[in-house]
């Protein structure tokens, strides 16, 4: 086995490949640019080897750099994760000319999977299922129009260099096919620099399921089921699942062979994936194939057992794959939800900046990779990280910075584990779409399993506005406010230097003010936690070792967990849990009633305004006073993160005044300049 | 008996009407809760003992005999806020516009002198037209013997002002001299004289909020100490501030039982100073950190930003902090900023507060604006305040320590009692690039050199060893365990007695 390898990449993967090399007992140098001097991978390897600035085309992508590190630590092996080099070919030559193993597949597997028509006319060869579609080059859009007709609309028509989306166009007529012909070609010469375009066919009620294949160098190959990966934003996976709730046995089976087929068609050897899109009638047809290791790839491992990353260390060093299909069984059922630095209450907008608060949920004691799930307990929650409190989310990389997986025997027990998990994830100092990930968890249509690629798309058209707690939800975080308060209370009330005999008596009855509602309670308290009665009878058991300032709540809610992010407000709490977030008042009735006179105070309309997005300096103000401004026009330049980032006019209309100028560092929402 | 039973209901009765129902409608209708129920927010549940709930005035011109309403436009007595005891007025707009006669003004004197000798707090609630025009020079003597008072009980016991609608005139006076003002948006404001008057006088066009409500004198005039949404809110966060607060100077500051370990680490203050010493943070993470249960109740938030002042607890005690915010003018020291801490330290001192600083400043602000406007003596104000205070004084340096700031930033030369530094800290006389500009200028031209020599300076006085080798700095300490040796430097303090030579007062430079 290989005394030392190193991982040719960083955040959480890195730290993932770590953790099995370690149980295996072998050595790890970890690289670094700039930004990652002091990243959880770099503190976690036994080595670090410094490889450049920030930007990944200066560091993490440059072969040189990486083999300058390997030559410079004696590493034998080099692991590369996912993206920067791992699907290089010539990363993989450059290892090879120098006699280092590649913890991934032969150079020539890279090659045939990397190009879009390449890989699909092997994958026809080897009898897998493919979208019908045409391959060859497309002269012009009359031709693109006979073709589309041969196929059948709708048609996709594709860049064949693309990627995110980019010079894709969906055509459902003659017309639309010519249109879609004409800038699709345009798009991919000015994006990829490559103007190649092909046809097929349009799959509807698509989902995205792939097969995870485990393949040796000794023509060995076996398949791990599906991974279901259909919630993405802007074909950015969000949450995926193993297996996957559609698939029946004899598709997985049929699935499973075609992708092994074409492993071994390209010599694979190594942990890779066949990327399939599935109709609505479970037809399926090859995408592509990822000749590395997946992001999702845990929940693989906690449905098979499997320790996939030492398995790709095992058959890089030559071994016989250990494992045959028969080995193989899905056990349970997996979630991944992918926490994100993006602001959910902001389109989305990547977030940067110092993560001030991290605490992930606790992780299942006992489980590791490549043990049976079941093992370590009734549910595992696994959490894949690469980030710290106290760390810092820079702009140069991926803004995906944890994780966050759990298992249970079955899909809505895996969910609700999720639930519990996300609403225990404190995440704090930067935007996040942990809200975003707990409303798709508690989605009726996620949780019927009805789902395919549009899902985002088509539940969330508007963007993501928060969550509104359901009725039953809310009167639980009433009665668990409640408590809390009363607690708070009482805490208050002992207080030094009190009127001996004339003490502050709290009391048992309460008003919970929460969503526009006010609901009464009366809270009967013991040893072990409070009854809490509503004002119609009902009452619920609450039980917690909250004490007050604590900003996690674990209670037990009538027996049933309920986990709260508590924070403070002016006279109350702010409460997160299932996507909420929640101003929650607990009052004495009379006080209830006096706080009932207060006038609502509407936030301030700041359509006429504009807000300055995030932290940073003005550069450049590009209007006056006065000026009329047209929708889309440039306002302002403001910089964050040596980043510029151009402020445009929502709609059409006049400055009226200009509050700030060039070098004025100002805060998130403050104000730029006012519009008529 | 019975009968006379039932007058005592009936005139209690009557005075707990108030103005009537009409008015206290009206009063409802402006976003604004009647005395009365104010000091039911304000004090515990059935804690109020009200005092001169008959009084009326004794004017007897413009009519005035016909209308002499029971209590006279205030509501008085006392309560306790969490059990703790506090005496309290509350005007009442809904009788007589709130004015202030020289029986209203007798009542809340009567209460003020009750507070100094019983040894509790006064909260005064605010919501008045002003003096009683029809009373004309009672009304001021009243004013004057409040105003009286407040000089009296002024590091006596603590005096909050609560304005909760229109304080305008002499009026103003009264909470201008209390520690505390709190404002209620939109329905409060505060001015020596009144848009009408400006316009007469300046051609000023002014409306009321903008010339005295709260964002005004949160942000710009820094008279008021924060802002609240409403009565409800601006009542629950007064009681909140009253639980940090000693009763009097004669008792210590209060104890509340706490559930944070004093000893916690936190990992995370190892990477709170970025490694560009150019760069801001947040000084308030380190405050939320090391505070007891992230528990912090800020003063003056809004103004002056590049000074942080407040309380938190640490082991369930009250500690005011003062802190540089690196994010606001890299945390430098100006007039604005000079005032507003040192009069946050000089109610620490009154009030037996122990006091905690967290210094990264850079030095003062340099400019015509600052000169002219006086830098020199406001400065001199926080010196004096940190030179002058007795309480324990604890200093944590996490970045820039430079030149006369570093002194007056509760320096170990001011009599600091217990002061730390991070790693990180640079104690210095100014930054490396200014020094070595000024002691290397004959190089200025080569700016290899100058580069040479910036990191000659860098390293020799970039850090807190060369303060600490001198014992300016009590120790180095790891930025994770700063809470821990907070606890128990305050701990070690809690013995201290400090006496000033015997003087009728100080001169603090005003």
């Amino acid at each position: 086995m290989f005394k030392k390898i190193l991982i040719a990449n960083r955040g959480e993967i890195a730290c993932r490949v770590i953790k099995t090399a370690r149980k295996m007992g072998i050595a790890t140098v970890a690289v670094y640019s700039d930004a990652d001097r002091n990243a959880l991978h770099v503190a976690m390897a036994d080595e670090a080897v410094h490889i450049g600035p920030p930007p990944a085309n200066q560091s993490y992508i440059v072969i040189d750099r990486i083999m300058d590190a390997i030559r410079q630590t004696g590493a034998e092996a080099v692991h590369p994760g996912y993206g920067f080099l791992s699907e290089n070919p010539k990363f993989a030559a450059a290892l090879a000319a120098e006699g280092v193993a590649f913890i991934g597949p032969p150079q020539g597997a890279i090659e045939a999977m990397g190009d879009k028509i390449t890989s699909k006319k092997i994958a026809q060869e080897a009898g897998v299922s493919t979208v019908p579609g045409y391959m060859g080059l497309i002269e012009d859009a009359e031709e693109a129009v006979k073709i589309s007709r041969e196929i059948g609309y709708p048609v996709m028509i594709k860049a064949s260099a693309g990627g995110g989306g980019k010079g894709m166009r969906i055509a459902w007529s003659d017309e639309e096919a010519r249109e879609g012909f004409q800038s699709s070609k345009n798009e991919a010469a000015s994006s990829f620099g490559d103007d190649r375009i092909f046809i097929e066919k349009f799959v509807t009620q698509p989902r995205h399921i792939e097969i995870q294949v485990l393949a040796d160098g000794h023509g060995n190959c076996i398949y791990l089921g599906e991974r279901e990966c259909s919630i993405q934003r802007r074909n950015q996976k969000v949450i995926e699942e193993a297996p996957s709730p559609f698939l029946d046995e004899a598709t997985r089976k049929a699935m499973g062979e075609q992708a092994c087929a074409l492993a071994r068609a390209v010599g694979y050897a190594s942990a890779g994936t066949v990327e399939f899109i599935v109709d609505g009638a479970r037809n399926f047809y090859f995408l592509e194939m990822n000749t590395r290791l997946q992001v999702e790839h845990p929940v693989t491992e906690l449905i098979t057992g499997v320790d996939l990353v030492e398995h790709m260390i095992r058959v890089a060093n030559g071994e016989v794959l250990s494992l045959t299909q028969d080995d193989i069984t899905l056990t349970g059922w997996a979630m991944e939800s992918r926490l994100y630095a993006e602001d959910p209450y902001r389109n989305f907008l990547p977030s940067i900046g110092r993560l001030t608060r991290y605490r992930p949920p606790a992780e299942t004691e006992g489980y590791v990779p490549g043990t049976a799930a079941g093992a370590a307990g009734p549910a595992v929650v696994r959490n894949d990280t690469g980030v710290y409190e106290g760390g810092e989310i820079s702009m140069f990389y991926d803004p995906m910075i944890a994780k966050l997986c759990t298992w249970a025997p079955t899909r809505a027990d895996a969910i609700e584990e999720m639930r519990t998990a996300l609403d225990a994830f404190e995440v704090e100092g930067i935007g996040h779409n942990l809200p975003f990930l707990s409303a798709v968890m508690d989605h009726p249509r996620f949780v019927s399993g009805e789902i395919t690629t549009a899902f985002i798309a088509e539940e969330y058209p508007e963007g993501f506005a928060g969550v509104t707690l359901p009725d039953d939800a809310l009167r639980r975080v009433a009665a668990a406010a409640a408590a809390m308060h009363r607690v708070a209370e009482i805490r208050r009330s002992r207080l030094s230097g009190r009127m001996d005999n004339h003490e502050r008596h709290v009391g048992a009855d309460w008003v919970v003010t929460a969503q526009g509602q006010s609901l009464p309670v009366s809270i009967d308290a013991d040893r072990d936690g409070a009854t809490v009665r509503f004002a119609d009878g009902a009452s619920m058991r609450v039980e917690s070792g909250w004490t007050p300032g604590r900003s996690l709540a674990l209670l037990q809610v009538d027996g049933a967990p309920l986990v709260l992010k508590v924070g403070k407000i002016p006279g109350g709490f702010r409460i997160r849990t299932r996507g909420a977030d929640l101003k929650v008042h607990v009052r004495t009735p009379r006080h209830a009633e006096l706080a009932a006179l207060m006038p609502e105070k509407l936030p301030p309309d700041t359509s006429k305004l504009l807000l300055c997005p995030m932290p940073g300096l003005i550069v450049r103000v590009e209007v006056e006073e006065g000026a009329e401004v047209q929708e889309g026009q440039n306002l302002c330049t403001v910089e964050a993160m040596k980043m510029e980032n151009i402020l445009r006019a929502e709609r059409r209309g006049v400055v009226v005044k200009i509050h700030a100028g060039p070098g004025d560092s100002l805060g998130v929402d403050e104000i730029i300049m006012e519009f008529e | 008996m019975k009968d006379i039973l039932h007058e005592l209901q009936e005139r209690r009765e009557a005075a707990r009407q108030g103005g009537g129902a009409k008015r206290v409608e009206a009063q409802h209708a402006k976003g604004k809760l009647t005395a009365r129920e104010r000091v039911e927010l304000l004090l515990d549940e059935g804690s109020f003992e009200e005092f001169d709930t008959f009084v009326a005035h004794r004017c007897t011109d413009f009519g005035m005999q016909q209308n002499r309403p029971y209590g006279d436009g205030v509501v008085t007595g006392w309560g306790t806020v969490n059990g703790r005891q506090v005496y309290v007025f509350s005007q009442d707009f809904t009788v007589l516009g709130g004015s202030v006669s020289a029986t209203h003004a007798a009542k809340i004197c009567k209460i003020m002198d009750m507070a100094v000798q019983n040894g509790a707090p006064v909260i005064g609630i605010n919501d008045s037209g002003g003096a009683r025009i029809q009373e004309g020079v009672d009304s001021l003597a009243g004013y004057g013997e409040v105003f009286a008072r407040n000089i009296k009980a002024s590091g006596v016991v603590p005096q909050i002002s609560v304005i909760m609608g229109p304080c305008a005139g002499g009026a103003v006076y009264s909470p201008a001299m209390t520690d505390f003002i709190f404002m209620v948006k939109d329905s409060s404001y505060m001015f020596v004289t009144g848009p009408d008057v400006v316009k007469t006088v300046t051609n000023e066009i002014v409306t009321a909020e903008e010339l005295g409500g709260a964002t005004t004198h949160t942000r710009k005039s820094s008279v008021a100490d924060a802002a609240f949404e409403n009565d409800v809110e601006a009542l629950s966060e007064v009681r909140r501030l009253v639980d940090f607060l000693p009763l009097s100077n004669r008792e210590v500051p209060p104890v509340r039982p706490f559930f944070d370990d004093p000893d916690r680490i936190e990992t995370s203050l190892d990477t709170l100073i970025p490694e560009n010493p150019n760069q801001p943070y947040d000084m308030k993470e380190l405050i939320l950190k090391l505070a007891d249960e992230r528990d912090f109740y800020e003063i003056q938030e809004e103004f002056a930003k590049n000074i942080i002042t407040g309380f938190i607890r640490l082991e369930g005690r009250t500690v005011g902090v003062v802190a540089n915010q690196p994010m606001v003018l890299a945390g430098v020291l100006d007039i604005d900023s000079s005032r507003k801490a040192a009069r946050f330290v000089r109610f620490c001192d009154a009030f037996e507060i122990p006091l905690l600083t967290l210094v990264d400043v850079p030095g003062f602000l340099p400019g015509t604006t600052q000169e002219y406007g006086g830098v020199i003596k406001h400065g001199a104000k926080l010196l004096f305040a940190y030179g002058e205070a007795t309480v324990p004084k604890v200093t944590v340096i996490t970045r820039k320590a430079y030149g006369g700031a570093y002194d007056v930033m509760s320096s170990k030369h001011l009599g600091g009692d217990v002061n730390y530094a991070w790693p990180t800290a640079q104690v210095a006389v100014m930054g490396a690039k200014g020094a070595t500009e000024i002691l290397y200028r004959s190089e200025l031209g080569d700016p290899e050199k100058i580069a040479a020599r910036t990191a000659e300076y860098e390293d020799r006085f970039a850090n807190p060893f060369v303060a600490a080798e001198r014992g300016f700095i009590d120790e180095v300490i790891a930025p994770q365990t700063t809470r821990k040796r907070l606890c128990r430097a305050f701990a070690a303090l809690r013995g201290k007695r400090q006496q000033m030579p015997w003087k009728k007062h100080d001169n603090i430079p005003l």
